[in-house]
């Protein structure tokens, strides 16, 4: 079950970035093989659906939740179609390892 | 992957896979079935079951009131269809999208909703902790929408008001008198 985690930065000690499509990393985590990947979000600067453009990138690396501090509403027909869950965590501190760690349980 | 604008909403998928006919002759009858796509029977849902007009029932699927009223006429012709061939029908596929619930952990205090509508929320997807009530309107404002069991569903357009019914968000309910989508009375930023 692998989980995408919007984020502002590619460290570990990086937070959540403040949208969804157009965060600058998308680290991508296995909490069952512990495996995780940072993808530098190539939708970031697109003028228009970067929306669909960036489920499409995590649908292709097989993500079934997200975690994001703000997805927009247009997103969510989307992600239902594709079964993937959308967790909100609004003005969160957290750091991108605190999150894992969370994911852990 | 489907595109944003030709996805349809539907509240809830059947209860059923389908029908199919009885009667001797049925056994002489070709075995294959009508098909009805889910927004067909959606539309006829809204329509005939839930009473809506076709300007509401449009709102709720989120289409155009022309291409809700082709969908409503194609799901007509496919149960008449049936009726008169003694077909079966089958309610499967189409360009659609069932609309998850949400839900607030008391955890972590992350909301999330359910995609995977047959199986039952049991612990907070990011915590784990079973501590999780429904949850209306994320992202319409920061506090007091947790969901509770009597209140008022208000049309924020004209004020029309109606009893709330449980398990049924108030945003999935229009406006009998203009149409609008309902909110919960009271909430932040509805002037009634
Ligand atoms: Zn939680
Ligand atoms: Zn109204």
């Amino acid at each position: 079950m692998k989980v995408a985690i919007a984020s502002n930065g590619n460290t570990l000690e990086s937070g959540l970035d403040s949208t969804f499509a157009r965060c600058n990393f998308f680290v991508v985590y296995d909490p069952e093989t512990r495996a995780m990947e940072f993808i530098p979000n190539p939708n970031k600067d697109l003028e228009e659906g970067v929306g669909p453009a960036s489920v499409q990138l995590l649908e292709s690396r097989s993500v079934q939740k997200i975690v994001a501090s703000e997805f927009g509403l247009k997103i969510k027909p989307l992600l239902d179609s594709l079964k993937i869950q959308m967790i909100v965590l609004k003005e969160s501190k957290k750091t991108i390892k605190e999150i894992m760690v969370m994911l852990n349980q | 992957m489907p595109r944003i604008k030709t996805l349809r909403k539907v509240l809830n998928p059947p209860v059923i896979k389908g029908f199919k006919p009885y009667g001797p002759e049925t056994g002489n009858l070709s075995p294959e079935p009508v098909n009805l796509l889910f927004e067909e029977y959606e539309a006829l849902r809204l329509c005939d079951y839930d009473m809506l007009n076709h300007q509401q029932a449009s709102i709720m699927m989120v289409v155009s009131r022309p291409t809700f009223t082709r969908i409503y006429a194609s799901a007509l012709q496919k149960i008449a269809r049936a009726f008169v061939e003694g077909k079966q029908i089958s309610i499967d596929g189409g360009k659609v999208y069932f609309d998850s619930d949400w839900y607030k952990c008391a955890g972590c205090g992350c909301n999330f909703n359910n995609p995977e509508r047959e199986k039952a929320i049991e612990k907070c997807p990011l915590c784990g902790n079973p501590q999780i009530v429904s949850y209306d309107f994320p992202g319409d404002d920061d506090e007091g929408n947790a969901r509770h069991w009597e209140y008022v569903c208000v049309c924020p357009q004209c004020g029309f008001e109606q009893e709330h019914q449980l398990g049924i968000p108030c945003s999935h309910q229009v406006c009998p008198k203009c149409t609008h989508k309902m909110k919960r009375k009271g909430t932040p930023g509805c002037k009634f």
